[in-house]
């Protein structure tokens, strides 16, 4: 018999690392890169990918030159620092021509309005945006269109107050009939109470304002806008404009009267059967036979509005959607209660779907900005085709390719960017918000 | 939400305020202001600088009219047109007068109705092709491929040229001059084509511009004048004299540097009535006496215009050729101010 | 909305058309068709003085006069000679083969980059979603242009292929080469590539005023009619395996029934590649791919395959974890996973979106005015209409043809989409 001597571990022995290919940065690669056959060469594609590009970009990139008058001394200096093979950008153009890329042709010691109305601009989206901060900025809100095109166009002050006023008479009308006849019927004739406080008091009545009390800006023409200027006023004037229009429409197509459905439906997708291109050249060719004739009016204006009826179509079907996901209860609740159609609408269903419906509209809002270069073909001054065809037309920039679309798509790049984060950031907050 | 009705309300307005007058001449007056359709960018002819003001031969005679009616030679609103909007910004009164290189033709003058009031420039289409190509003449140019602008005569002649020649040929068609040149310079095209007067103006501003030759075919008419709309024949006759009215005074030596002092020495008639110091030639246009004098002060007569936007002393160096005066042999010819 | 509708009063009132829930959908309906109307006879009656102010007429005949100029990219005969009508169907056709062509390259692209997107090899998927947001976030203008940019720059002009007796006596090499032995060259203007011909064909076929090319139908009708007969022999076996067990080996009958009719007829009809051949300025014979129906197709490819890539990955996360984890639990490996099991699942979820952004590319094809490709807005709504000066007519025709184009591609789509969806009870 053997004796057994007892052993008891009283220390345990230190963990040992793990081998070299199980750990830190090998193990993630492992892991992460190469665990199998098709990862690996999946990856080895994109390192020749990520590397061709590099070699391609990067010095490229380095040998940027950002002080030259024209691209020829860019080439001289380049071909003096780096050798004569070496190419390089060539930013002095972005530097010389920046100014024309945001704000076009505007006049150059007036650039801090457009800089200002930008400014305001965010001011006034930040309470929709954002629903923590206080809602008496919606009241800036409301204001800030009559601001931003003081600001943009100048001229007197008291055209927008005048316009304004209109408004005010509005609601004066609306709220005096509202009870005794209904939505509809109170706002259309406070409707027509404004119309005509527009075509018939607003000239004479801001005129004679102004020749007693003349406050005013330098009138800025808007042939003279351009660049990230026009796409901005077009965009956002386009998605302010039609969002009110694309609810209408969208509560149309849902309505259980045959023609307003009819209707609504009709032009929804006649809008979204047509390329924007064809409105845009109906806003510069065609508008001339529909109107009545001898009128005419600014281009700008023109496309603004062919393009705000384009985004109404699109923000109508957003809209339906959010309306259709609210749960059928909702409407229900809100006939149990006693409410009529637009009381319902105002207080319980309009909320509620609107606020589903903020992330489609900000991708139908980053899809208008992006399709605000289309306006080049119209003869308006983009930033992406419009400015870069003046830009190339000077003979000191004539054959520059890359720079100014590199330039023009990085700012289109962070901006939309931005605003698909946010409204990923938004979709989230919804979403815990709901479920 | 109160920006769509806003803006309602701004094109509304805008509607009423366009409602035009009677004529082109009293709308013109009544605005101050003269709306010029002018090309958006060929060297010479009408371009805007870096501060987007435009310059040039067409755009002189824009001065001019807005000085014979307006009595100012800035009170001028160019609007850029493309080859595809022009006749729309005319026709729809956008513009009051077009003056851009456009071609006289009867289909223009009578199908589209518009007037051509004169002739300010005669041209004819023309190749232009890189030296190395070892291309002499348009008739080696078969299995080519040619650039050409669209929205004007030229496609057509072009088709036209390369039919009665029995040769076959590729087209690019661009848009504006400016791409056009890109792709000719990129290489996408053999040849570009265009009037000889744009092609002219392309070549000076091109970096290297000895590399590249104009080929001696002129294989087409193109009578390139100011036009405005049909039926307006008051407007249409201000336009008309005060072209002439340049003619007549490089025909007569008015420059705008003696202007003030013919205007008071000389003993010629026919000039007295040309500045108004005799008769009263502006009345019977709707103006006032000193039209013409204001009108070539304005930026020359028409061999100064000339010669400041795109002849032989600028990059353009074009020849004074068919455009001469009728007493040196050219086409240019003012009827007697009488 | 349903409203709780009032008991019947006992008599009609005038204000009842207002006040009445019955009677007020009726008025507000008659009130939007007369202001409807109003607005329609303003329009048509504005449209009217204008023409009349301009001295204008609104007929279509112009569409049967004589075009008078040419185009670059024709798929049906062309000549300048042939009619206004002619140059918008060549147009048309170029507008549809672009749209065609894009939406096959995208499908392709985003349904690789969506699922690689959702790879769990890191560096692809990281790579995988900047493409994604570089493209989406860019205007697809940016993209054409910079397509048509990097196409016309980075290749060598087609005089660089030439090959003068001055360099042969130096023994001198051009400075550009043709790729595939001679039978490809890309140059700064367009791609030739090799084109197919027949030696003796058929005659063409007049049909309803079509001039059809009777080779390609009788190849088409050969190749369809093996595809029909692999078919049947497929199922046959099918049939065998399902009633013995065993499935009948058939691939090289599949083969031969396949490929040998459609080689016979090639081979009577005398085929053969014809190939791009270097002339005084370009290459001529082969089939030419000019770079702007490249530059435009590919950059809307391109751009579409990234939203596509989104909604890809979007109806796979949609599928429940639970059918990634049955399909591992049944032994399959990951490539079959997603090809059997969650694709077809995920389809469902995918093609209604994936309708649209078809629509999206179809439309953005207009952009082909950036890159000079003569589409219908190039051919219609360009040339015909500057020659013509019929603005009017030109627009009208050109948004109702796109919009027939939309309104038909979304009523096909729906129709498949109805075909795949899940049948519930």
């Amino acid at each position: 018999m053997t004796e057994f001597t007892p052993f008891v571990r009283t220390d345990m022995l230190e963990q040992r690392e793990p081998p070299a290919g199980q750990r830190g940065i090998i193990l993630w690669a492992r892991e992460n890169l190469f665990s199998g056959p098709m990862n690996t060469a999946l990856s080895l594609i994109g390192l020749v990918v990520i590397l061709w590009l590099a070699s391609h970009m990067v010095p490229w990139l380095l040998h940027g030159v950002w002080n030259a008058n024209s691209l020829t001394e860019c080439r001289e200096i380049i071909t003096a620092t780096w050798g004569p093979d070496a190419t390089g950008a060539c930013w002095a153009m972005v530097r010389e021509r920046w100014h024309q890329y945001v704000f076009g042709f505007y006049p150059m010691d007036l650039y801090w309005r457009p800089t200002l109305a930008f400014v305001l601009m965010l001011v006034a989206i930040a309470p929709i945006l954002y629903q923590s901060l206080p809602r008496q900025m919606m009241w800036f809100t409301a204001l800030y269109p009559f601001v931003c095109y003081w600001l943009l166009w100048g001229g007197t002050i008291w055209a927008p107050v005048v316009v304004l006023m209109g408004f005010g008479l509005f609601a004066l009308v609306f709220r005096l009939l509202v009870s005794g006849l209904g939505v509809p019927v109170s706002a259309g004739l406070g409707l027509v109470a404004a119309a005509a406080w527009w075509l018939l008091v607003q000239t004479p009545l801001s005129a004679a304002i102004h020749s007693v009390l003349p406050v005013g800006l330098r009138s800025v023409d808007s042939d003279q806008f351009g660049g990230f200027l026009l796409s901005i006023v077009i965009g956002v004037t386009a998605i302010a404009a039609s969002l009110p229009m694309g609810i209408l429409l969208a509560l149309g197509r849902k309505s259980d009267m045959m023609l307003v459905r009819t209707l609504s439906v009709g032009f929804i997708e006649f809008i979204r059967g047509v390329p924007l291109i064809t409105l845009l050249f109906t806003a510069s060719l065609l508008l001339q036979y529909f109107l009545p004739p001898e009128t005419n009016f600014d281009i700008i204006l023109r496309v603004i509005i062919l393009v705000t009826l384009f985004a109404a179509a699109y923000i109508a079907e957003v809209i339906r959607g959010g309306l259709a996901a609210l749960p059928r209860g909702q409407y229900e609740a809100a006939d149990a209660l006693g409410l009529d159609y637009w009381q319902a609408q105002r207080l319980i269903i309009m909320p509620q779907a609107l606020k589903i419906s903020i992330p489609g509209i900000v991708s139908s809002f980053i899809g208008l900005f992006k399709d605000t270069t289309l306006v080049a073909f119209v003869g308006l001054q983009d930033p992406l085709k419009g400015i870069t065809a003046v830009v190339r037309a000077d003979i000191n920039w004539k054959g520059i390719y890359w720079e100014p679309y590199i330039f023009a798509g990085v700012i289109f790049f962070l901006i939309c960017f931005g605003m698909s984060r946010y409204s990923m950031w938004l979709e989230r907050k919804l979403k815990t918000d709901h479920r | 939400m109160k920006k769509s009705v806003f803006l309602g309300t701004l094109s509304a307005a805008a509607l009423f305020a366009g409602i035009a007058g009677a004529g082109t001449l009293e709308d013109v007056k009544a605005r101050g202001v003269l709306n010029c359709g002018v090309n958006v960018g060929l060297t010479g002819f009408g371009a805007p600088d870096a501060n987007g003001n435009y310059q040039g031969f067409d755009v002189s005679l824009c001065k001019a009219l807005a000085a014979a009616v307006l009595g100012d030679a800035t009170k001028v609103k160019y609007a850029p047109t493309t080859g595809e909007t022009r006749f729309t910004a005319l026709a729809s009164g956008e513009v009051d007068v077009l003056i851009r290189n456009s071609t006289w033709t009867f289909s223009r003058d009578v199908d589209l109705k518009f007037d051509f009031v004169a002739v300010n420039y005669y041209d004819g289409q023309g190749f232009m092709v890189k030296k190395d190509l070892g291309v002499s003449s348009a008739k080696e140019l078969d299995g080519a491929t040619v650039c050409i602008q669209t929205g004007t005569t030229t496609e057509l002649n072009l088709a036209d040229f390369f039919k009665a020649n029995n040769m076959s040929y590729t087209p690019v068609n661009v848009g504006d001059d400016t791409e056009a040149q890109r792709q000719y310079l990129a290489g996408a095209c053999d040849a570009y084509t265009t009037d000889a007067s744009g092609l002219a103006a392309s070549r000076a501003t091109m970096p290297d511009a000895d590399n590249h030759i104009i080929l001696p075919e002129i294989i087409s008419k193109e009578p390139l004048g100011p036009l405005v709309r049909h039926g307006d024949n008051v407007w249409g006759d201000v336009v008309r004299w005060t072209y002439f009215a340049l003619v007549a005074a490089e025909e007569y030596g008015v420059t705008s540097a003696n202007i003030e002092e013919m205007a008071s020495t000389t003993t010629n008639p026919e000039i007295k009535r040309l500045l108004g110091t005799e008769g009263d030639l502006g009345a019977m246009l709707g103006l006032d006496k000193e039209w013409g004098k204001r009108a070539i002060a304005a930026s020359g007569n028409y061999g100064e215009i000339f010669e400041a936007n795109i002849g032989s002393a600028t990059p353009i160096k074009l020849a004074r050729g068919l455009n001469a005066l009728w007493t040196q042999g050219g086409l240019q010819y003012a009827p007697p101010f009488r | 909305m349903a409203f709780v509708q009032d008991t019947p009063k006992d008599s009609f009132r005038l204000g009842m058309l207002i006040y009445d829930t019955r009677y007020r959908s009726i008025t507000i309906q008659v009130i939007v068709l007369v202001l409807f109307l109003a607005f329609l006879s303003w329009l048509v009656n504005n449209t009217i003085e204008n023409l009349a102010a301009k001295d204008r007429t609104f007929d279509f005949g112009f569409l049967w006069s004589r075009a008078g100029y040419d185009i670059n990219q024709t798929l049906i005969p062309y000549t300048n000679d042939s009619t206004h009508m002619r140059a918008a169907m060549v147009g048309l056709l170029n507008t549809l083969l672009s749209a065609f062509v894009g939406c096959i390259i995208a499908t392709f692209l985003g349904v690789f980059i969506g699922v690689l997107r959702l790879s769990k090899n890191w560096l692809v998927s990281r790579l995988m979603t900047v493409y994604v947001e570089v493209f989406r976030n860019v205007p697809v203008l940016l993209w054409i242009l910079l397509a048509s940019t990097v196409l016309s720059e980075t290749t060598p002009a087609p005089s660089d292929f030439r090959v003068t007796e001055a360099m042969q006596a130096a023994g001198e090499q051009p400075k550009a080469h043709m790729l595939f032995n001679g039978s490809v060259a890309i140059t700064n203007r367009s791609m030739n590539l090799p084109a197919p011909l027949v030696e003796h064909g058929l005659p063409r076929l007049e049909f309803l005023g079509l001039s059809l090319n009777s080779n390609v139908l009788a190849f088409l009708i050969v190749f369809g009619a093996s595809i029909y007969a692999n078919h049947l022999l497929r199922s046959n076996a099918r049939r065998v395996q399902e009633q013995t067990g065993r499935r009948p080996v058939t691939w090289w009958k599949s083969l031969a029934i396949l490929l040998i009719p459609s080689a016979a007829l090639l081979f009577a009809l005398g085929f053969h590649l014809d190939y791009p051949v270097m002339t005084k300025f370009n290459f001529r014979g082969g089939m030419e791919l000019l770079h702007s129906f490249t530059a435009l197709t590919l950059a809307l490819a391109l751009y579409t395959a990234a939203f596509i890539a989104e909604i890809v990955r979007a109806g796979i996360m949609a599928i429940s974890r639970g059918q990634h984890e049955a399909a591992a639990a049944l032994g399959l490996r990951p490539g079959r996973t997603m090809s059997l099991v969650i694709l077809p699942q995920a389809l469902r979820v995918i093609i209604p979106p994936l309708i649209s952004q078809y629509l999206n590319l179809t439309k953005n094809t207009s952009l082909a005015i950036a890159v000079s490709y003569m589409d219908l807005r190039g051919t219609l709504g360009g040339i015909t209409l500057n020659q013509t000066g019929k603005e009017l007519e030109c627009m009208l025709l050109m948004m109702a043809i796109y919009l027939t184009i939309s309104l038909l591609i979304s009523s096909l789509m729906n129709l498949f989409n109805r075909a795949v969806k899940l049948k519930e009870r």
